[in-house]
């Protein structure tokens, strides 16, 4: 007898829910450290947040986005500086990514 | 393009702002009779220059770019900044639509650029009263020497302590070519219009500013100073690539007022040898017993 494989079939999202997507960039790699910066993306559509759209962060710190009900999914790693790098400045190294699922 | 009057020249104090911050802004320093006229002006287009043409030569079509750059002290910052004589880079007019629906993403314009003893200036002069309902230019003070490239920024979308320009017509601002920046979304009921033209240094950017101030104390207060976007330890390798761009434009190798290249780099040479190891040594040193 031969199996016969299955399609998968491509279809939406099984539960209806969409992804709520905030970045904060935190003063040291501490979570519960001070937020620098911040960017959140909105997979329901209903808001639209964007470049240098205000001057007041979400949240004081890493730790007030969990108490406030948002999941960790990924932090940066701490890399040791490149040789000869060590005194370059760059991208800012802190970078949480939270989600809700909503 | 004749040489700027002396009084029109930055001071040291200005400069080490522009080394802090990666930008210094003149308000309304463009007459009001020019304003009037701008619109129309950047409506029409400013015609093209080649890459690398000697700001004298350049604009020969444009009169009101002339009458712009020779404006005594937007002259006097152009030649404190990059010099006698620097040639233009690019120049564009940008118009962000009423009610246009996209911001930029936060950039640096060019590529990545990794000089540490020289910098290109951009102006950017904006002609009308802009609010922050009109989203003017946003800028990251201090973002000018960190080592990215381009739109690789542009995850940011807001940092602690940028800058949302809010600013009276006729002002002309002045961004070293590394700045974080980008046009903001503009949610008002009026079209927003800026023209910006890019200068590259022709000569050894070295203390063409006016120098009578070069250690007054405001110098150091604003190279030390920090900016809340910061990240801390990040926030110390700040102050240390500015001193090194001071060092290289005030032409002091030694200028370190907290002290944040030298310890780094003092590498003593005197070596001490106990009498163990140098029977040479004095005698007379009491040794602990």
């Amino acid at each position: 007898m031969t199996a016969t494989a299955e399609t998968p079939q491509v279809t939406g999202p099984l539960t209806g829910l969409r992804q709520q997507v905030l970045v904060l960039y935190l003063a040291s790699s501490a979570l519960d450290a001070r937020v620098v910066g911040w960017s959140a993306y909105d997979g329901t559509g209903g808001t639209h947040p964007t470049t240098g759209d205000s001057d007041v962060p979400p949240y004081a710190t890493g730790l007030d986005a969990l108490k406030d009900g948002w999941r960790l999914f990924q932090a940066s790693q701490l890399h040791q500086p490149y040789p000869g790098h060590e005194y370059d400045v760059s991208f800012l190294k802190h970078e949480f990514f939270f989600e809700k699922l909503v | 393009m004749p040489q700027p009057h002396r009084k029109h020249l930055l001071t040291s104090v200005q400069m080490a702002h522009f080394v802090a911050t990666g930008a210094l802004r003149m308000d309304a320093v463009v007459p009001d009779e020019m304003n009037q006229q701008a619109i129309e002006v950047l409506n029409n287009g400013i015609p093209g220059v080649p890459y690398g043409t000697p700001l004298s030569e350049a604009f020969v079509d444009s009169d009101f770019v002339q009458r712009l750059v020779r404006l005594p002290e937007v002259a006097g910052a152009i030649h404190s900044l990059v010099g006698p004589e620097p040639t233009v880079d690019h120049h564009a007019v940008h118009i962000r639509k009423a009610h246009e629906g996209e911001a930029q993403n936060l950039h640096g314009d060019a590529i990545i650029d990794v000089r540490t003893d020289a910098f290109d200036v951009q102006l950017m002069y904006y002609p009308q009263d802009v609010t922050l309902e009109m989203g003017g230019t946003l800028s990251v003070p201090g973002s000018h020497l960190r080592k990215t490239n381009e739109s690789d920024t542009g995850r940011y979308q807001n940092l602690l302590g940028q800058t949302r320009l809010v600013c009276p017509a006729g002002t002309v601002q002045f961004l070293h070519h590394g700045i974080w920046h980008g046009g903001r979304k503009n949610d008002s009921d009026l079209d927003r219009y800026m023209f910006k033209i890019r200068f590259n240094p022709t000569v050894r950017q070295v203390r063409l500013w006016n120098t009578d101030d070069l250690y007054d104390e405001a110098v150091a207060a604003e190279l030390e100073q920090s900016f809340p976007w910061y990240e801390n330890a990040t926030g110390r390798l700040e102050r240390y690539n500015r001193i090194l761009l001071w060092r290289a434009i005030s032409g002091d190798d030694t200028y370190d007022p907290n002290y944040w290249v030298t310890r780094v780099s003092n590498r003593p040479q005197r070596v001490v040898a106990d009498r163990v190891n140098n029977p040479h040594a004095a005698a007379n040193k009491k040794e602990m017993a």
